[in-house]
């Protein structure tokens, strides 16, 4: 699945937060936030799940590796794109990346309990498709998404 | 729509709508309108944080007289952990529990004791590793259906065990039918209690189909009696033999209490119903996997900081754990095998799975609760953002939301009103300086 093919959604709800470095509660917060909203909008307890776990995750990775950027969420009858993007230090291979464990995290990072290696396979897990973006030193954009509609998920879509 | 019971009300008489309530209320679930509060059962979990903060006490719990325990033949007290930690005079243990007696209870049954046998059961489960870790407290009645509404996700990881409360009132009356010979039903058990919540656990058990419990005397209403009988027993009391529960049940009367009894791996112990919620939402995205068990108690402090105790909740600790020291027991009541005996069957373990109670969403349909959703936002971000409670509603995103509902107008905003006012005077002026074509405004003509 093509980037530009993931981003293509028309968004009913947009919810934007920035993210500052090394800034460790913006991402809690935007989980719950959101988190929120989707019950209120009445969505299925597993999908606000992956939601929220996708969220804190990426965002979590974006105050961590990332300098600062950007988390939006977009909202649709029929999935939920979650994006982030920021100019930091970019990731130099992302399938070593996506292995469970591995980690670049500062040992000040780690001191804090963070940066155990389980924020990308753990946005994996959760998202019905996923694409990442990255340049060294330029910084990288994720795009996650998950369908509302499990018929969706299976990835037959015409 | 569902009624839910519950056992905190409102004083009309006494509400002078203030917001107090509104803004300390960890389920956004009052409004103030009309000029008194009001609260929205669906979303109400008894936790009773606005009883603690309404400065005109017009939050109350519904509890029980002492005079229903004319309708039993015999009856049994149940007093809470908690409660023994409410004495200045560092009563003895057993003075306590013998002035029950005195105020015409026919039996006394520590729910300390039952909490042991909880606390046994608890640790066998994790023990057998058929629970997921961590393995939530389901001792906290308020916390059980904070997560029934907030955390459905979560319900599977709550230990499925009957309260310490319900395992203390079917102990006592079965021994009671045994001593007595008086049927199940002529017996009253009641459980003396530091809060609402326990109330509604009684009247709908969310563990079990029905409570052996047949009433809850709040702590606050009870006091004074104690006290009296106490202080008429002055220290002679020396033919009673009541205290059962040992030190590891008393102490579930504060926070790690409860941990420490269940005595198994990682616990970790949290009370304070916006701190439990904010720990539930990191293990909810699977965080915390190291640790075994979490004790979640509603109430800062635990139990000794009910919202029906008398005593302040730091000098209750201090005075419950001294209490503990001096006259606690360590020699458990029910040794292992006696233990393995009535916990065999299964007998203390919940009955009846723990069900989600799901909020009404905005729509029944999902495009059409997102169309709806962009408009709460859209009005949110009109709204001044200064949370301030003056319309009624906790916040300017709770006021939106209640808009979108049709249960509120944007100019319920005292902001929004002004600035409407504003325009309005700003119109009728322009409408003023205008002059009727047959006059002129030349003042040479006048």
């Amino acid at each position: 699945m093509s980037q530009d093919n993931l981003r293509f959604i028309t968004p009913h709800i947009k919810l934007e937060f920035k993210i500052d470095e090394k800034d460790f509660f913006i991402a809690g917060e935007s989980a719950s936030r959101v988190k929120k909203t989707l019950q209120q909008v009445g969505l299925p307890q597993d999908i606000i799940k992956k939601v929220a776990i996708i969220i804190y995750e990426a965002a979590m990775n974006v105050s961590i590796h990332g300098n600062h950027g950007m988390l939006r969420i977009y909202i649709d009858p029929e999935a939920i794109l979650i994006e982030t993007e920021d100019k930091g230090a970019g990731i130099p291979d992302i399938e070593l990346a996506m292995q469970e464990g591995y980690s670049t995290a500062s040992y000040e990072v780690r001191e804090m309990g963070f940066g155990a290696g389980m924020g990308l396979p753990n946005i994996k897990q959760c998202s019905d498709e996923l694409h990442i973006d990255s340049k060294v030193d330029v910084g990288t954009t994720l795009l996650a998404k998950v369908y509302l509609n499990k018929k969706h998920s299976l990835g037959n879509r015409g | 729509m569902i009624r839910y019971f519950h056992s905190v009300r409102l004083d009309e008489e006494k509400c002078k709508g203030c917001t107090n309530c509104i803004k300390r209320c960890p389920m956004e679930a009052i409004r103030v309108h009309d000029g008194k509060a009001t609260i929205m059962e669906e979303r109400c979990i008894d936790c009773g944080e606005c009883i603690r903060s309404c400065p005109n006490h017009a939050k109350f719990a519904i509890t029980d007289a002492l005079e229903k325990l004319n309708d039993y033949k015999y009856k049994i007290a149940l007093p809470a952990p908690s409660f023994f930690g409410q004495f200045k005079n560092q009563e003895h243990i057993e003075d306590i529990l013998h002035s029950f007696l005195k105020l015409g209870f026919d039996e006394v049954f520590e729910v300390a004791l039952a909490a042991e046998i909880i606390g046994f059961i608890v640790h066998k489960q994790l023990m057998a590793d058929k629970v997921k870790k961590p393995l939530l407290s389901s001792a906290c009645p308020a916390v059980l259906r904070l997560i029934q509404i907030k955390f459905p996700e979560l319900l599977k990881q709550c230990a499925p065990v009957l309260t310490p409360m319900e395992v203390a009132a079917r102990l006592a009356k079965e021994e009671a039918v045994k001593k007595t010979g008086i049927s199940y039903e002529e017996i009253g058990a009641f459980f003396i209690s530091p809060c609402p919540a326990k109330v509604t656990e009684m009247k709908y058990p969310m563990s079990t189909k029905h409570s052996a419990v047949n009433g809850v005397i709040g702590a606050n209403l009870i006091y004074r009696d104690v006290i009296k009988q106490i202080s008429k027993l002055n220290g002679k009391n020396k033919q009673t033999n009541l205290q059962k529960a040992t030190n590891l049940g008393m102490a579930w009367g504060f926070v790690t209490g409860e941990s420490k009894n269940i005595d198994f791996g990682r616990a970790l112990a949290v009370s304070g119903i916006h701190n439990v919620i904010s720990l539930l939402e990191e293990i909810e995205r699977g965080e915390l996997q190291d640790v075994d068990f979490l004790e979640l108690q509603a109430c800062t402090g635990g139990c000794i900081g009910g919202p029906l105790n008398v005593t302040n909740l730091f000098v209750g600790r201090v005075r419950l754990r001294d209490l503990i020291k001096r006259f606690g027991s360590k020699t458990p009541y029910f040794d292992e095998k006696t233990l393995y005996e009535i916990c065999g069957q299964g007998n203390f373990e919940a009955s009846e799975p723990f069900e989600p109670r799901f909020l009404m969403p905005l729509d029944e349909d999902v495009a059409q609760a997102l169309i709806k959703m962009e408009r709460l936002d859209r009005i949110t971000s009109d709204l001044p953002g200064l949370d301030c409670g003056a319309c009624g509603s906790p916040s300017c995103r709770a006021l939106a939301e209640d808009v979108i509902r049709g249960l509120a107008f944007e100019t319920d905003c005292v902001i929004k009103l002004r600035e409407k006012v504003k325009t309005l005077a700003e119109e009728i002026l322009d409408l003023a300086r205008i002059v009727p074509p047959v006059m002129s405004d030349n003042p040479k003509n006048k």
